[in-house]
């Protein structure tokens, strides 16, 4: 995946892995909004594992609506998500 | 959600931990001490205000903070280099339109070295579950009403980065100190659950 853009839409992906990750549960499966990169940091998840060389990759502030997370509210919450838990939403989904 | 962060029973198991690592001898006792004092040292929303006073009084300052804060820190004596590794800050600010409240919904990440331990409300399961759903019924409860069309901003703290918030100055404060002014910054607006 290329380097994603402020106000590119991607989602967050569904899944529940067993061991340990960094995806909160509310926005699994959730449209977002890019809102920065914040650089590549090790991947929470390999690094809790134990792996010796975990993955290092781009992590990015990630904007939702509330009423899209929760059926309600006007705010936005931000989530700081590593490049492999998302994905890009093509411009035709919706 | 990682339950209830309440701190007899983690801080029974960390006792319990630290004592197997001695037993083994991975470290020893002043080693430890050592350590935690490290990180604790200086760690105290002094320094929050200090940042904030500095960026109310310096445009210049300001607009360095809210574009790069690792790099605009040392400028007050600061760093995120306090821990394992260096931290990255991020600087959010309120305006007369746009107000900003910081969580970690996972657990309890917040920017100690800035800020000092983080206080028991931050750690609770209410506060963690309630703010991302419901941040003017919370902010409500802190005493802080927002004026219904104030943009609301939630920053869960889920990965590497670290959140704090830069307060509005307040009005009729124009001839003061940056001292003065840092003295009037409370921790809480440093977290986004008060004004200033």
């Amino acid at each position: 995946m290329g380097e994603l853009r402020a106000g590119e839409r991607v989602r967050v992906r569904a899944g529940d892995p067993a061991g340990h990750t960094r995806v909160p549960r509310y926005v699994r499966g959730q449209i977002g909004r890019i809102v920065e990169s914040q650089g590549s940091w090790a991947l929470a998840d390999e690094v809790a594992a134990g792996v010796a060389e975990p993955r290092v990759e781009p992590v990015y502030t990630v904007a939702f609506a509330a009423a899209d997370l929760w059926g309600e509210g006007d705010h936005e919450v931000t989530v700081d998500l590593w490049e492999s838990y998302i994905e890009p939403v093509r411009k035709d989904e919706t | 959600m990682s339950g209830e962060h309440t701190s007899a029973p983690v801080a029974a198991r960390v006792r319990r931990l630290e004592e197997r690592l001695i037993e083994a001898g991975v470290v020893g006792e002043e080693q430890l001490d050592a350590a935690l004092a490290a990180m604790l040292k200086g760690a105290s929303p002094v320094n929050g205000a200090r940042i904030v006073a500095r960026a109310w009084v310096d445009e210049g300052f300001r607009a360095r903070l809210l574009d790069d804060a690792n790099a605009a820190l040392p400028e007050v004596g600061l760093s995120m280099a306090g821990g394992i590794q260096e931290q990255r800050l991020k600087v959010v600010e309120n305006t007369e339109t746009a107000h900003h409240v910081i969580v970690c919904t996972l657990c309890s990440c917040y920017p100690i070295g800035l800020l000092g331990p983080s206080p028991s409300w931050y750690k609770s399961e209410a506060y963690r579950s309630r703010v991302v759903r419901e941040p003017r019924a919370v902010l409500a409860e802190f005493g802080l009403e927002l004026p219904a069309d104030t943009a609301v901003t939630v920053w869960d703290s889920s990965a590497e980065s670290r959140y704090l918030v830069l307060p509005r100055r307040p009005d009729g404060t124009a001839g003061m100190s940056e001292p003065e002014l840092a003295a009037l910054v409370t921790r809480e607006g440093l977290i986004g659950t008060a004004a200033v």
